[in-house]
């Protein structure tokens, strides 16, 4: 899925994330993070952003990922979120009938 | 390397410091030799003044050499002025080498107290902790002590001071007011801090006590807390701290629904008690969750129309509030934790200042924390053997202080650990802390929004469960609670250490709890 434009989502509160995802023509997915929980999760943290794009078959994006202490479920719904506004679709809910 | 007996694995020495590991919250006797005190008779003249022109002048008059021992009280917390301004005088006489120790380090805005680190003028650091820019330049490597930092609970300190552990050549004591002989005290005054327990064993034990005040009264100042009797000399500085800034916060009743949930379960377990009878005793604390705690305490008790006979410790506004209502007959602050508690001491009878020692020391021949019923105590992470670190953070920083925490769970019949299972994505409830401050088999029972546990090696499980299963309080288990935080959490990376030793944690007894160790890049 192409990206069409710039997005965000999630906010700076505690215990949130804020998700800003850029189209990136012919780079990649390269990911950014800012956590103060860097070092304990970092690697889980961008195991899930990818995890997301590839979900919605995103193969070329910049993801800037400011987080405060997000959870994990947290963190996907931002990205999901995040995604849909810069792909410019609607989130497809049937997914989560489909959920095991 | 050994194992103490919270299975830490600690050198036999590091440096000169010889460690003696720990081995049982009772297991290690007293020494049977008198109290030290580098106290010694003076010939003091009526014509005599003590009250000298600066900081500088009294530093030069006490004979403060490189190498000597150096103390503080921190009962202005962030709200400290006295330190900075000391630690100045000190640097522009070129005084190096100092062994620094407060009884907490303070880290009020302005003061760098690792730029004296780096400069040479302290080489030494011994507190109950050293939270902010100190305790993270040692954690980090940035910068570093000829010794590792030792760290003691508040009764500790008084215990290592008579042990002749730490032995003080000049206590700097900031008094609220003080006539020009030293009785002084931190209820009068612009700027009162409330009691000034933690500075009556320095003034007892100094070689040299340089009592700073910002209001200089008539003589003799009444009520006076310190006597003249300790005090070599006294200086009139413009503002000694700031009284608002104790609470840094804390004074305030939260909104948050967890901590008013957690804090509300606390008050339901004490009142489950069989302890929670006429006369009972308590030390709930300050922190958020402590406060509120005191807030549903005091319906309980209002609701069983009990009083309590004594509050102990850092002593709050809502303390004082109980006490007003007629629900606590005395208040023994060895602390003031707020502006309204700092006033209290002065116009109740009831509310009254006491020695630190008095409050937590184990090792003299009474303290009030051997009667206490209830302990509420906050931490930063506890396990699955109970054990609680209050001094690392979640990637190892420097968080907290060690307080009286690890003493009140030693004694109080039922201490009561209350946390949240996470912050953040930081679980709180671990399999094995990262620094260990308080041995698990002290703590009774953990408080959680998820649920309460009950440490089944505490020596009144039997009691409690019995008392809280009457009372129709569910219980879970710690290991349910530790696995519930991982399942939201995920697993964190280990916090990855050197080998070098840069602070101590010591128990009571003067015992070693723990080491912690510089962070790998």
């Amino acid at each position: 899925m192409d990206l069409k434009q710039p997005a965000m989502a999630g906010t700076l509160e505690s215990s949130d994330i804020q998700v800003t995802v850029v189209p990136n023509p012919g780079g990649g997915i390269a990911i950014e993070l800012d956590s103060p929980v860097k070092a304990q999760f970092g690697d889980a943290i961008r195991d899930t952003v990818r995890a997301v794009l590839a979900e919605f078959g995103v193969e070329e994006a910049r993801v800037q990922l400011l987080d405060q202490g997000a959870l994990d479920c947290v963190i996907r719904a931002r990205m999901q979120c995040a995604v849909c506004r810069a792909a410019q679709i609607s989130y497809d809910w049937s997914r989560e009938d489909r959920r095991p | 390397m050994m194992k103490n007996a919270v299975g830490r694995e600690l050198p036999e020495r590091i440096g000169s410091y010889v460690v003696r590991p720990y081995a049982g919250p009772e297991a290690t006797p007293a020494l049977e030799t008198p109290v030290q005190s580098r106290r010694i008779a003076g010939r003091a003249r009526p014509e005599q003044s003590k009250l000298l022109p600066s900081l500088t002048e009294a530093i030069r008059a006490v004979g403060l050499k490189d190498g000597m021992t150096i103390s503080f009280h921190h009962s202005f917390r962030e709200g400290d002025l006295v330190v900075g301004q000391v630690l100045e005088a000190i640097r522009a006489l070129g005084i190096k080498d100092l062994r620094f120790a407060p009884s907490a380090v303070v880290n009020p805005k302005g003061l760098s107290l690792a730029s004296f680190v780096q400069d040479g003028t302290i080489s030494r650091v011994e507190a109950s902790g050293i939270r902010g820019e100190l305790g993270d330049g040692l954690i980090n490597g940035a910068i570093s002590l000829t010794q590792p930092a030792i760290l003691r609970t508040h009764g500790a300190r008084p215990r290592a001071i008579e042990a002749g552990e730490l032995s003080i050549d000049v206590a700097f004591i900031a008094a609220s007011a003080s006539d020009a002989w030293g009785n002084c005290t931190g209820q009068l005054g612009a700027n009162p801090c409330g009691s000034l327990g933690y500075s009556f064993v320095d003034a007892r034990s100094a070689e040299k006590v340089v009592v700073i005040t910002d209001t200089l009264v008539e003589y003799p100042c009444c009520p006076a807390s310190i006597s003249q009797e300790y005090v070599d000399y006294v200086v009139q500085v413009e503002q000694i701290g700031d009284p608002a800034k104790i609470g840094a916060g804390a004074a305030r009743l939260t909104k948050n629904p967890r901590d008013l949930q957690i804090a509300r379960e606390v008050a339901r377990v004490m009142a489950a008690s069989r302890r929670f009878r006429e006369g009972f005793s308590f030390q709930t604390g300050a922190g958020a969750i402590a406060i509120a705690c005191t807030k549903y305490l005091g319906e309980e008790m209002k609701a069983r129309n009990l009083r309590a006979s004594f509050a102990l410790g850092g002593i709050t506004a809502g303390i004082v509030d109980l006490y007003d209502a007629g629900r606590v007959r005395v208040v023994e602050c060895s602390q003031s934790f707020d502006a309204v508690a700092a006033k209290a001491i002065l116009d109740r009878p009831g509310v009254v200042e006491i020695d630190n020692a008095a409050y937590a020391n184990a090792f003299n021949k009474g303290n009030f924390l051997n009667h206490l019923d209830f302990g509420v105590l906050g931490a930063l992470e506890v396990d699955t053997d109970f054990n609680v670190n209050i001094l690392t953070g979640s990637s190892g920083q420097m968080m907290g202080g060690l307080g009286g925490g690890p003493d009140v769970a030693a004694c109080a019949g039922v201490s009561i650990v209350a946390l949240p299972i996470l912050r953040g994505r930081t679980p709180s409830v671990v399999k094995r802390v990262f620094t260990c401050c308080t041995p698990g088999e002290t703590v009774a029972c953990v408080v959680t929004q998820a649920g309460i546990a009950l440490n089944p090696r505490h020596r009144n499980y039997q009691e409690l469960k019995e008392d809280l299963e009457r009372a129709g309080i569910q219980l879970t288990t710690i290991e349910a609670l530790q696995q519930l935080a991982e399942s939201l959490t995920g697993v964190p990376k280990p916090i990855e250490t050197t080998d070098e030793i840069v602070a101590v944690v010591e128990y009571r007894d003067g015992t070693v709890m723990d080491v912690i160790r510089k962070l790998k890049e």
